[in-house]
């Protein structure tokens, strides 16, 4: 086991250069010069040339990268060219809302979509099938910014219950989680059932129904541990999603967080501050990989025996 | 070929969101025939709720909902299918290119699909979109970027499969070449699962059209897009709330009729082990 976690740890140090080169060369794509954001109308070119050595943007793109790799590997992410304070500091003041955020959303639809799947496939083809599977697939396919601003609607004007927008206590995480958990509880909802289904028709389920044994406690105690194995990867797969995909109902909720700190810094052309926030989305799908395959080589003797 | 694919469209369920499909495809086409314009700004009939003159209500500038509905439906749905064509066109291509030579070109190509993969498509469009510019192109080749290793990882398992099949070997040993082998055997084969999961993404990508539009990054105005239109919707939503509503409920009924006709065909085709894969 010690053997396949360092060996997978190290895997991930190649892929981290590799995203760190793309996130780096693709935002020197973008049209438009944060300099322009600085300089007031009719700087002299003097001005703006002092402006670019000041941020060491007249260096040639591969030093410029390998400058900015070396800082950030100390930690240290710069200055963000506009609002003109660390990088790391809007980071860190950004990661605390995203992570609440996210993590109650990964929560509430792992909980949610594996009820709901453990309860269709209990029922496969029945009404509660249908409806069941009906619903979660309504769920996925209404945009997310779309599906926050009704709910906004209905609970926060309608009924006040919840206060419309920010991120002030607990009551304003509500329609936020909600709205990112109904759109992933799809994909967890439907693995579940369909996993529970190919784990029951297994030759070693027969044997417990010849045993005896009561077939809720069969589907419960071995079929839902087996099904759960495929969910659970997937989970920690969705853990960069939930981040990424959570910048429009940041958005649209005006909650403070990566997703509207990368959507800011995007229209003000602000490099550092954009690379940053890719950086860290980056960083989290690749733990949620790493964190995915080793859940899936605890639970699963035969994938460390094919690694050691 | 054609049996199977027609008794998918037997039942109900799969029959109706065919329907609703072909509904949406035809008002597209026959937008122009709407008793109103798109375009032309009426504000003495602004904020107008749903009524017999104007069945979905009116916009902030007086305009006809329902016609800026279909107009939408025009744009979005042009954008979407011409996004996920070029996307498969292009994935296609390289996965059955990676399959078929093996080595160094098909490992650099697994590589780059893993990582792309495995990050958020709606994360690589709006960084492709902030590099080419917002409009329809820009959206257009975002959303074909973002699916691309989709298609890409599709077709080279498809092809790396049917590549040890026994007619395949059959071939070959009657003397066929590479290319016949590839464009008459191997693409063919795995032609039935790309285009149903691109059916499927296809509906993904709809909703991805509607994001991008809602961010201001779609169709410029006056042009409507279903995003565009609740990005306008979004600001009004507690003054004239049907502006948003619509435009929401349609890209949700259209991308569930594409899931519910697209998972009959699957059924019907038998190609959900091949499709979906291990888990």
């Amino acid at each position: 086991m010690m053997s396949y976690l360092i060996k997978r740890v190290l895997m991930l140090v190649p892929v981290f250069l590799a995203v760190s080169v793309v996130i780096f060369a693709i935002l020197h794509f973008i049209p438009g010069d944060p300099i322009d954001n600085l300089l007031k109308v009719g700087s002299s070119p003097q001005a703006r040339a002092e402006m670019e050595t000041r941020y060491g943007l007249d260096r040639p793109l591969p030093v410029q990268y390998a400058i900015w790799l070396g800082r950030v590997v100390t930690g240290d992410l710069g200055t963000a060219i506009v609002a003109r304070r660390p990088v790391a500091d809007l980071i860190a003041a950004a990661l605390p809302h995203s992570l609440a955020l996210g993590g109650l959303a990964l929560l509430f639809s792992s909980v949610l979509g594996v009820v709901l799947g453990v309860v269709a496939a209990l029922n496969r083809d029945g009404w509660a099938d249908r409806a069941i599977m009906g619903g979660v697939l309504l769920g996925s396919t209404m945009p997310s910014f779309w599906l926050g601003l009704i709910l906004m609607l209905v609970f926060s004007v309608g009924l006040g219950w919840f206060p419309v927008s920010g991120a002030r206590g607990w009551s304003s995480l509500v329609l936020p989680v909600l709205t990112i958990g109904l759109g992933g509880t799809a994909l967890v909802a439907r693995i579940t059932r369909v996993s529970m289904i190919e784990a029951a028709g297994r030759d070693f389920v027969l044997l417990l129904h010849a045993k005896g044994l009561s077939p809720l406690r069969i589907q419960l105690g071995t079929v839902l541990r087996h099904a759960l194995i495929p969910v659970v990867t997937i989970l920690a797969l969705r853990i960069g999603w939930i981040l990424g995909g959570a910048v429009t109902v940041e958005v649209v909720f005006a909650r403070p967080g990566l997703g509207t700190l990368l959507i800011k810094s995007l229209s003000q052309h602000d490099y550092p501050v954009v690379q940053a926030c890719l950086l860290m989305l980056a960083m989290a799908v690749m733990l949620g990989t790493l964190l995915g395959d080793i859940l899936q080589a605890v639970m699963d003797p035969r994938v460390r025996a094919s690694l050691s | 070929m054609n049996f199977p694919v027609m008794k998918a469209f037997r039942h109900p369920i799969p029959a109706l969101s065919a329907l609703w499909l072909v509904l949406v495809i035809l008002a597209a086409i026959l937008a122009d025939l709407s008793p109103y314009d798109y375009d032309i700004q009426a504000l003495s009939e602004a904020y107008r709720s749903p009524s017999a003159a104007h069945w979905l209500g009116t916009d902030e500038f007086g305009r006809d909902l329902l016609t800026r509905l279909i107009h939408g439906a025009r744009t979005s749905l042009s954008v979407s299918v011409t996004a996920i064509a070029i996307s498969v066109a292009c994935g296609m291509a390289l996965g059955a290119a990676a399959a078929w030579f093996g080595g160094w070109f098909d490992r650099a190509v697994t590589v780059t699909v893993d990582l792309t993969w495995s990050f958020p498509e709606i994360l690589i469009a709006l960084i492709l979109v902030a590099i080419i510019g917002p409009g329809t192109t820009g959206t257009m080749v975002a959303i074909a970027v973002a699916y691309l290793a989709q298609f890409t990882r599709l077709t080279r398992a498809q092809i790396l499969t049917l590549k040890g099949e026994t007619f395949i070997e059959a071939a070959r040993s009657l003397g066929a070449g590479n290319t016949h082998i590839l464009t008459r055997h191997l693409l063919p084969n795995a032609l039935a699962p790309v285009l149903v999961s691109a059916m499927l993404a296809t509906g993904d990508a709809i909703i991805l059209e509607a994001t991008l539009g809602f961010f201001g990054l779609g169709a410029q105005p006056p042009v409507p897009s279903w995003g565009g239109m609740m990005s306008a919707g979004s600001a009004l939503i507690f003054k004239a709330p049907w502006i948003i509503i619509f435009p929401g409920l349609m890209v949700a009924v259209t991308v569930v009729a594409i899931n519910l006709a697209g998972d009959a065909l699957v059924a019907s085709l038998d190609i959900k082990a091949k499709l979906r894969g291990p888990i």
